[in-house]
C-alpha cells in the first residue's frame, strides 16, 4: 500500500487525477455542485502547492506537507469565507441571513437590490416623492446621516492625530530623546487599555467639563485612540531615515521648518499616510467610545449598525457591511502602493 | 562641529565639555518639546479622565454629600447600641434639609441607592423615612423616626451609614471581589447568589487564554506557510488576513451572526446534508461558542502578523543543516526552527491576550447570557446599574492586569516594535 502510494504520488500530475476522481465520487454521493467546488477548494488547493515540492520528497514528508497545506488552507479559508459571505447574502430578496432556494439556483428572482435602496429610504420622510428627495436623503435618512457623521469625525479625528502623532514620532526617533521608553509606552497606551476603561473615564471626565454628547467630546476620543497608529507607523518610516540628510540640510542654511519640509516629510511621507489611515479607519470602526460618550445626533456608522444588531435586524446590516468590505478592499490596496512605494524610497527590495 | 575662528572659542571661554553638555541639553530639550503637544494632549484626554475613574473607585460621597452635619456627628459615635439622641436629630433635620435639594447627585436618593449596595432592600426605608421626615417638628427625634419605619431601631443600618458616610473606602472594592460587610463589621465572602464578579473575572481569563491558545494553533501553520512561500504567492495570501483585519469589526461581527445562528449558512448546510435534522438545529451564536468563534476570527491576524514578520527572518539553512546531519524533522523543527520563532510567539501571544481580555462589542452583541466578559459587567454598572464606584472598582482590576501585561510586553518585546500589515 505505501508502495503503491509512493510511486503513484511520486508522479507529477497524478493527484490532481486523484483529486478529479474523488471529486465526481462527492458529486455522486451528495448529489449537488456545491459540495464539489468546497471539496476541491479545500483539497485541491494545497494540492496545487504541494506538487511544486522538489521531486526525492518520501511519502511521508509529502503526506505530512499535504496534511499541512490543508490545515492552512482551511484556516485562511475561515479567515476570508465570513467577510465575503455577506456580499452575496446582501442581495437576498427576502429577509432571511442566509441563502434561498432561489439564489442557490443562481435564479433573478432571489436576488434584489432592496437592502441597499433601504439603507437610503431608512428614515426619510416621503423616500417616493419626487420633489426634495435629495434634501430629504441628506437631512432625515438614518444612515446618511451616520456615514456623514463618520466621514466628518474620522477625517477630523485623523488629521489631529497625524500631525501631533508625526511631530511626536520625530522627538522620539531623535538619540537625544530622554525618556524614550516611558513617554512611547504612554503614548502607545490608547492602544493597549481596553476599550471600555477608556471610555468609562473619558464619559466621566468629559460629562464634568461639559463636551460629553458633542462633536469635540466625540473627535477628541478618537484622535487619542488613533495616536498609537501614526506614532508606530510614523516611527517605523523613520527608523530608515538618514539623519546625514538633515545636517546636510541645516549645513546649506536651511532653518527648521525648511528641513521638515523639504526634505523630512517627502521621505516620512507614505508612514505619515499609513498613520493617517490606520487612524481614519479607527475612528470609523470605533463604537466603544462613541456608545458611551456620544448622543443620538453624533451617531456613526459602526454605532447604528450596533443598534441594527442589537434591536431590528435585517438584511439592511448586510448590505450596509458589504460597503464597508469593499472600502476596506480599497483601502488595502491604498496601504499596500505607499508600502511598495516607502520600500522603494528607502532603496529596499519591494516586497 | 569645528569653528574656523579659534578667537571666538576664547571669546567665549568656556571648557569643550561645559559647552557639549549646553549643546546637549539643548537637543534634548529640542526632542521633548517636539513630544510635548501630543503629551499634553494625551494627559487631558486620556490619562486624567482614567486617573479620575480609578479615583471613582475608591472615593464616593453619596452619603457626606447629602447629610454633610450628620456625617461629621456619626463618624465619632463608638458603634454600640443605636446612636444617641443627640445624633438622631441632627439626622432628622439633615434629612428634611436634604429633602428640599434637587441637585443631580445630592438627593436623598442617591444615599439610599448608595446603603442599598450594602444593605439589600434598604432603600425603600430612606425613600419613604425622606418624605415623612419634614412632619417631625421637635423631639424625641428617635422615637418619631423609629414611629416612621422600624427599622431605625435596627443597629445595623447605623452602623452601615456610619462605614459610608466616609468618602474615601475599600467598600466598592470589597463588593468586587465579592465579599461583604457581616453584622459584626467583618469582611466575609458574600452569599452564593451574589458571587459574580470574581468568577466571571475567572472567566474572563480562561476565555482569553482559550482563545489565545487557538490563534497559536491556527496562526501558527498560516504564518509558517507565508513565510516559506514564493513573495507572489504569498502576498496573495497575504490578502486573505489582512482584508478580515482591515474590515470593520461589525462588519465581522454580523458576518458571524449570518453564518452561526440557527437559521443560519452552517446549519443551513448540515440540515442540507442531513447531519442534523430539520428540529436539531445547533445553537452556536448567543452564547459561549459564538463569542469564541468570533473572537478568534477577529484576533487571529493579530497573531499571525508577528509570527510571519519572525518567521520571514529565519534563514532555511538552519533547518537544512540539522536535516543533513541526520536529524529526524520533527526533531529538527522542536530544536532548530521553534526556538527561533519564540519572540513571534510571545509578542502574538501578549497581545491576543491583551486585546482580548479587555473585549467588549463582541461578547456584548453575540455572547447571549454565559458569554459576557468582565468589561460587559464593567459596562453594565456605568451605563445601566449606574453603580458607578462598583464599576470603576472592576475597571481599575482589569486595568491593573492589563498594565502588567502590557508592561511584560515592553520588557520582552519593546511596543515599538509593533508592526501593522
Amino acid at each position: 500500500m505505501t508502495n503503491f502510494l509512493q510511486k503513484q504520488l511520486k508522479t507529477k500530475g497524478r493527484a490532481y487525477l486523484y483529486l478529479a476522481v474523488a471529486t465526481v465520487l462527492v458529486v455522486l454521493l451528495t448529489g449537488t455542485m456545491k459540495a464539489a467546488v468546497g471539496f476541491l477548494l479545500i483539497f485541491g488547493i494545497p494540492l496545487f502547492f504541494m506538487e511544486k515540492m522538489h521531486e526525492y520528497a518520501t511519502t511521508g514528508e509529502r503526506f505530512s506537507r499535504y496534511i499541512f497545506l490543508v490545515i492552512s488552507a482551511s484556516v485562511l479559508v475561515f479567515l476570508i469565507a465570513p467577510v465575503l459571505i455577506i456580499i452575496p447574502l446582501s442581495f437576498n430578496a427576502e429577509p432571511y441571513f442566509t441563502f434561498t432556494d432561489e439564489m442557490l439556483s443562481f435564479d433573478s428572482k432571489g436576488y434584489s437590490n432592496r437592502w441597499y435602496l433601504d439603507i437610503l429610504h431608512n428614515g426619510m420622510k416621503a423616500p417616493e416623492a419626487i420633489e426634495g428627495w435629495w434634501s430629504d436623503l441628506w437631512n432625515n435618512a438614518q444612515w446618511i446621516r451616520a456615514t456623514r457623521n463618520s466621514f466628518f469625525i474620522a477625517t477630523v479625528s485623523a488629521t489631529i492625530a497625524t500631525t501631533l502623532g508625526t511631530l511626536a514620532a520625530l522627538g522620539l526617533s531623535r538619540p537625544e530623546m530622554p525618556q524614550r521608553a516611558l513617554i512611547t509606552s504612554l503614548l502607545i497606551s490608547p492602544m493597549i487599555v481596553p476599550l471600555v476603561i477608556t471610555a468609562t473615564g473619558m464619559y466621566f471626565f468629559y460629562s464634568d467639563i461639559g463636551i460629553a454628547k458633542t462633536y469635540t467630546g466625540v473627535i477628541l476620543a478618537h484622535v487619542t485612540l488613533g495616536v498609537p497608529f501614526v506614532i508606530i507607523t510614523v516611527t517605523a518610516t523613520l527608523s530608515g531615515f538618514d539623519m546625514s540628510l538633515v545636517k546636510a540640510s541645516q549645513n546649506m542654511g536651511a532653518n527648521g521648518w525648511t528641513t521638515f519640509r523639504r526634505i523630512i516629510m517627502p521621505l516620512i511621507l507614505p508612514g505619515m499616510i499609513s498613520g493617517a489611515l490606520f487612524a481614519f479607519i479607527t475612528s470609523l470602526d470605533e463604537v466603544v467610545v462613541v456608545l458611551f460618550i456620544a448622543d443620538v445626533e453624533q451617531r456613526t456608522i459602526p454605532r447604528q449598525m450596533f443598534s441594527g444588531i442589537r434591536e431590528q435586524i435585517s438584511p439592511t446590516i448586510l448590505a450596509v457591511a458589504s460597503i464597508l468590505v469593499v472600502m476596506s478592499v480599497v483601502l488595502l490596496t491604498v496601504l499596500e502602493l505607499l508600502r511598495r512605494r516607502g520600500e522603494r524610497l528607502r532603496g529596499m527590495s519591494p516586497g | 562641529m569645528t569653528t574656523a575662528n579659534p578667537s571666538i572659542d576664547q571669546a567665549t571661554a568656556l571648557p569643550l565639555k561645559e559647552k557639549l553638555a549646553r549643546t546637549t541639553a539643548i537637543q534634548r530639550r529640542r526632542a521633548f518639546l517636539l513630544t510635548l503637544p501630543l503629551v499634553l494632549f494625551l494627559l487631558i484626554s486620556f490619562v486624567f479622565p482614567i486617573g479620575q475613574m480609578l479615583f471613582n473607585s475608591i472615593h464616593n460621597n453619596k452619603v457626606s454629600g447629602v447629610v454633610p452635619e450628620f456625617t461629621t456627628a456619626i463618624q465619632k459615635w463608638d458603634g454600640q447600641g443605636l446612636p444617641s439622641e443627640e445624633i438622631f436629630e441632627i439626622f432628622v433635620k439633615d434629612l428634611a434639609k436634604a429633602k428640599k435639594v434637587r441637585e443631580v447627585g445630592r438627593k436623598v436618593g442617591n444615599m439610599a441607592t448608595r446603603i442599598n449596595y450594602e444593605m439589600p432592600g434598604s432603600r425603600s426605608l430612606f425613600t419613604k423615612s425622606g418624605r415623612k421626615v419634614g412632619k417631625i417638628k421637635q423631639g424625641p427625634y428617635k422615637e418619631a423616626l423609629i414611629k416612621i419605619d422600624k427599622d431605625w431601631a435596627d443597629p445595623q443600618v447605623w452602623l452601615t451609614l456610619q462605614r459610608a458616610s466616609y468618602d474615601i473606602s475599600p467598600a466598592f472594592y470589597i463588593a468586587a471581589m465579592d465579599m461583604k460587610y457581616n453584622e459584626a463589621g467583618e469582611i466575609v465572602k458574600a452569599d452564593e447568589l451574589y458571587q459574580i464578579y470574581l468568577n466571571n473575572f475567572g472567566k474572563t481569563l480562561w476565555l482569553a487564554t482559550l482563545i489565545t491558545l487557538i490563534c497559536v494553533v491556527l496562526a501558527y501553520p498560516v504564518a509558517y506557510l507565508l513565510s516559506v512561500l514564493p513573495l507572489r504567492q504569498s502576498n496573495l495570501l497575504m490578502i486573505m488576513v489582512l482584508l478580515p483585519f482591515w474590515t470593520s469589526l461589525l462588519v465581522r461581527t454580523t458576518a458571524w451572526i449570518a453564518i452561526l445562528q440557527t437559521e443560519g449558512v452552517i446549519n443551513d448546510l448540515l440540515v442540507y446534508f442531513g447531519v442534523i435534522g430539520e428540529d436539531g438545529r445547533i445553537q452556536m451564536i448567543y452564547n459561549q461558542t459564538g463569542t469564541i468563534i468570533a473572537m478568534v476570527h477577529i484576533l487571529l491576524p493579530f497573531m499571525i502578523l508577528p509570527l510571519y514578520s519572525v518567521m520571514k527572518t529565519i534563514q532555511p539553512t538552519y533547518m537544512r543543516a540539522a536535516l543533513s546531519m541526520g536529524s529526524k524533522p520533527f526533531y529538527a523543527y522542536r530544536r532548530v526552527y521553534l526556538p527561533q520563532t519564540i519572540p513571534g510567539l510571545a509578542a502574538g501571544t501578549l497581545l491576543v491576550f491583551i486585546l482580548a481580555i479587555g473585549y467588549y462589542i463582541t461578547p456584548a452583541l453575540v455572547g447571549g447570557q454565559d458569554g459576557l466578559l468582565i468589561s460587559n459587567l464593567i459596562a453594565y454598572h456605568i451605563q445601566k446599574s449606574l453603580n458607578w464606584s462598583l464599576g470603576a472598582a472592576l475597571g481599575t482590576m482589569l486595568l491593573v492586569v492589563v498594565m502588567l501585561l502590557y508592561w511584560v510586553y515592553n520588557r520582552l518585546i519593546g511596543i515599538d516594535k509593533l508592526k501593522f500589515g
